[in-house]
């Protein structure tokens, strides 16, 4: 047991137990999202010791040097004299200027931003709501050509955030946004190679604006987009999609259906097994994977596996916290 | 003294290209695959890292203790002398690949060897 101290409030931190499931389970009103180490909004400060290395994972190295970590990551190895971020820091307010249903439960939403040129396709940001909530979701126009950034949010049954987003944010309401994140996304170098976009769901949207970037920096090297879901219903721009790949010779575009028969136009099967089916050889491709989890951890492995390099393979899991919506 | 085998091997970038190719061959071989982990790459690639280090001599916080507690699973899996064999191989093969001179890649596989009794936890 060890003690957190935030002003001059005494919270205990249980054997094992996380700081932010401490501070949570006191009531203290903290930032979080995936609870999983991607999200980074729930960043808090040590005042004295130095954090638990595993609990500064990728943050910037200026935030490390002062002591900054994940709470979601943090099991306290002493007593910590934590400092809370102000609860807009990092945080800009954007007004919702569109919204629209792509498919039965993913919304296409768009906000608007002033500094635009800072969000690249394919990063992601997070969502947060007046009362705190806070949600990740990745960018999937480029910001720069628009002033606005756009989503595909899917709605999960019981979803706090995303059932919020269908059902009750309108046009003219405003959000929270925060600052860039996460390293998936197109550079303009080596632009003849080959890029493979896997995605399955909404992971359709960050490799769009990946796709839009590449293509606007004229990338000449074959782009296959291979989108999956379990059911036709569930994809969405297959239309725009198939029309973007006929406007662009070097562009390949394969949605894949995983029950049942496929109709025709899809692939029958998964997107990641579709697609590595037909590239025994990845060693010169870049590889980007976007979606569920699982999918991505797999085809992560089997695209290295085909001999992707490492550094060649960006990843974007989207992982949904786990615990039970209350 | 001169400079670590580590910093004469090129450091951490040497690392990161050692483990680039070992992990990939690793997983190819049959022999062995077994032991290295089916399902979070991210984790299995920091330990390859930390295993290069160790055997390019770099900085690195094992002991002997360490090393039986990290690899006892493994052992329990099955684990003997030919699969320490096998990976010492693949070791050499992987810095062949990157030219680093033989007699560097000699320094490397003796400090690994080092380490033979205490991962096999004999
Ligand atoms: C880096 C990153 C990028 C992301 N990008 C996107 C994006 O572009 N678009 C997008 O829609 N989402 C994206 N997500 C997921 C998103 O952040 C939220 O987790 C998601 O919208 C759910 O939040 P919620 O508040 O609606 O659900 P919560 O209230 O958090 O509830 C989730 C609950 O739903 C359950 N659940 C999980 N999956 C399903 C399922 N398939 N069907 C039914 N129930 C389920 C879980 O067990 C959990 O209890 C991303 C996540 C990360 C980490
Ligand atoms: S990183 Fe901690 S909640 Fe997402």
């Amino acid at each position: 047991m060890f003690d957190l101290l935030i002003k001059n409030n005494r919270f205990t931190c249980r054997p094992g137990e996380t700081v932010l499931d401490a501070l949570l389970r006191e009531n203290v009103n903290i930032p979080y999202g995936c609870r999983a180490g991607i999200c980074q909004s729930c960043v808090v400060q040590s005042l004295d010791v130095t954090p638990p290395a595993e609990a500064q994972g990728n943050l910037k190295d200026t935030l490390k040097s002062s002591g900054h970590f994940l709470a979601c990551q943090c099991v306290p190895e002493q007593a910590m004299r934590l400092k809370l971020p102000a609860q807009e820091a990092g945080y800009t307010d954007c007004a919702v200027i569109g919204s629209e249903l792509m498919n039965r439960n993913t919304r296409l939403l768009i906000i608007r931003v002033n500094d635009a040129h800072r969000y690249k396709a394919g990063q992601f940001v997070n969502l947060q709501r007046s009362d705190g909530l806070t949600r990740s979701y990745s960018i999937a126009n480029i910001p720069q050509s628009s002033g606005a950034l756009e989503f595909h949010i899917r709605c999960l049954p019981g979803g706090r955030f995303s059932a919020w987003v269908h059902d009750e944010l309108k046009v003219g309401d405003s959000l929270r946004v925060s600052e860039p994140q996460g390293h998936c996304f197109y550079l303009p170098d080596r632009k003849e190679q080959g890029l493979l976009l896997i995605g399955t769901g909404t992971g359709l949207a960050p490799l769009a604006g990946i796709l839009a970037d590449a293509l606007a920096h004229g990338h000449s090297g074959p782009i296959r987009l291979f989108h999956g879901s379990r059911e036709k219903e569930d994809l969405y721009w297959t239309e725009e999609m198939r029309e973007l790949a006929k406007r662009y010779p070097n562009l390949s575009y394969t949605p894949c259906v995983s029950s049942g028969d496929a109709p025709e136009g899809f692939a029958p099967g998964r997107a990641n097994e579709v697609a590595l089916a037909a590239h025994p050889d990845l060693s010169r491709w870049r590889v980007f994977l976007c979606g569920h989890p699982d999918m991505v951890k797999n085809t992560q492995k089997q695209a290295y596996l085909k001999g992707a390099r490492l550094a060649d393979i960006y990843c974007d899991a989207f992982v949904v916290s786990t615990e039970a919506a209350d | 003294m001169s400079d670590s085998l580590y910093e004469r091997i090129g450091g951490e970038a040497a690392v990161n290209a050692a483990v680039e190719l070992f992990y990939r061959k690793v997983l190819n071989d049959y022999r062995i695959n077994r032991f290295f982990d089916k399902t979070d790459m991210d984790s299995q690639l920091a330990k390859q890292k930390a295993f290069f280090t160790y055997a390019f001599g770099g900085p690195n916080h094992y002991t002997g203790k360490d090393m039986r507690s990290a690899h006892a699973r493994l052992v329990k899996m099955g684990m003997d002398g030919s699969h320490f064999d096998v990976v010492m191989e693949h070791l050499g093969a992987t810095l062949h690949e990157l030219n680093v001179p033989g007699e560097l890649i000699a320094e490397a596989a003796g400090i690994a060897l080092g380490a033979r009794s205490d991962v096999l936890g004999l």
